[in-house]
């Protein structure tokens, strides 16, 4: 898969989620995670799994891990607020997981309808006990998602990475 | 197009009878429950065991954290039992099952018509929905209704045998799951089927 200037750093989310261990990629499709899910689609070594709504991505990480395997949920951060009943059963079963958002709703936002969200993403993921990490520079990402990873697979914790507009850039409209 | 002469949908087996026979040797599979009947069900046929992990909440999560463990695991048979209410709250789960397909999932939706733990309502299957339709919409190619005893043998040997993701309907009378008294931490129920799995590996 050729990745342009533009998008390289979504091929390192998607190598550095590889390189730790990741098996089981799951997501509702948009456009910040467009490399990493063509990736998982054209990779032999993992599963690529479409969802229809982002909980089930919650579910899927957690039957993962019962299986002994590491499962990471890409997501766009509108799909957050689908989640938050499953994430109960994330941080009160003490399962390990890692989602990565790809922001918006975010800096430079410019449809007012995805504002409500993105404001409520952060309270959200403090509210259910995650570990937030954001990424605003493009040589950041492989060392945030790195230690992402060392957060959720060996601290066991519940683990965000918010790609954010600062690094994906605003849809215009 | 004509539609299908259907007769009319029959809730009367008894769920404490029928989910055993359909299961039988418990220990050739790993079991995701989902919350009040089937978890109890489950918890019933493993003892709650450790190749049993079973939910008291997240409603709508064991279809697919049954097709995570599954594609987690492809030498293990991975059996979910799900109730009509909880799988009507995430339908979909059926669909992204189907297309991934994987060979050792199986799903048991348990029928009784009713939200059972909330005081008995009606669901949507006692009000014409009918869920192995909507599963056979999905896309998943086996699958089957068992309401009457000569269909039980017929369902045990697809939960057993099929070489697809497959869908048994289990439409039961509505009356709650046994009786157990079942270890309700998500935590250490985790941890007890982590060990489970390493014990049997």
């Amino acid at each position: 898969m050729e990745a342009t200037t533009e998008d390289r750093w979504q091929k390192v989310v998607y190598d550095t989620l590889k390189k730790n261990g990741v098996t089981i990629f799951s997501y509702v499709p948009d456009a910040g995670h467009r490399m990493a899910i063509d990736l998982s689609l054209a990779d032999p070594d993992v599963h690529s799994v479409a969802l229809t709504t982002e909980e089930e991505g919650v579910a899927l990480a957690a039957g993962a891990h019962l299986g002994g395997a590491r499962s990471a949920l890409l997501m766009q951060s509108s799909g957050l607020g689908n989640c938050i009943n499953f994430f109960s059963m994330i941080t009160g079963g003490k399962f390990p997981f890692l989602t990565v958002l790809s922001m918006r709703g975010d800096y430079g936002e410019g449809n007012p309808w995805q504002m409500g969200m993105g404001k409520a993403v952060r309270p959200i993921l403090d509210a259910m006990g995650f570990v937030t990490v954001e990424i605003t520079q493009k040589d950041e990402v492989e060392r945030a998602i790195d230690a992402a990873c060392t957060m959720a697979f060996q601290s066991g914790e519940a683990v965000a990475v918010l790609l954010t507009q600062k690094l994906i850039g605003a849809k215009k409209f | 197009m004509a539609k299908a002469e259907k007769s009319a949908p029959r809730f009367e087996l008894d769920r404490t009878v029928v989910v055993p026979q359909l299961v039988g040797k418990q220990e050739d599979f790993l079991f995701i429950g989902g919350l009040a009947g089937t978890a109890k069900d489950l918890a019933s046929i493993t003892n709650d065991g450790s190749n049993y992990y079973g939910m008291a909440g997240a409603m709508g999560a064991a279809v697919s954290m049954g097709l995570g463990l599954a594609l987690a695991r492809p030498d293990r048979k991975v059996l979910v039992a799900t109730g009509d209410g909880e799988l009507l709250m995430n339908i979909g789960s059926l669909a992204t099952a189907s297309i991934l397909n994987p060979p050792n999932l199986r799903i048991l939706c348990v029928d009784n018509g009713h939200y059972g733990e909330t005081g008995y309502q009606k669901s949507h299957t006692s009000l014409g929905v009918d869920l192995e339709q909507i599963a056979i919409g999905a896309g998943i190619k086996s699958t089957m209704t068992v309401e009457t005893k000569d269909q039980i043998a017929a369902g045990a040997r697809m939960l057993r045998e099929s070489n697809g993701t497959c869908f048994v309907l289990l439409r039961v009378k509505p009356e709650d799951g046994p009786k157990f008294k079942r270890d309700m931490d998500p935590s250490s129920t985790r941890v007890r089927f982590l060990q489970g799995m390493k014990a049997r590996s």
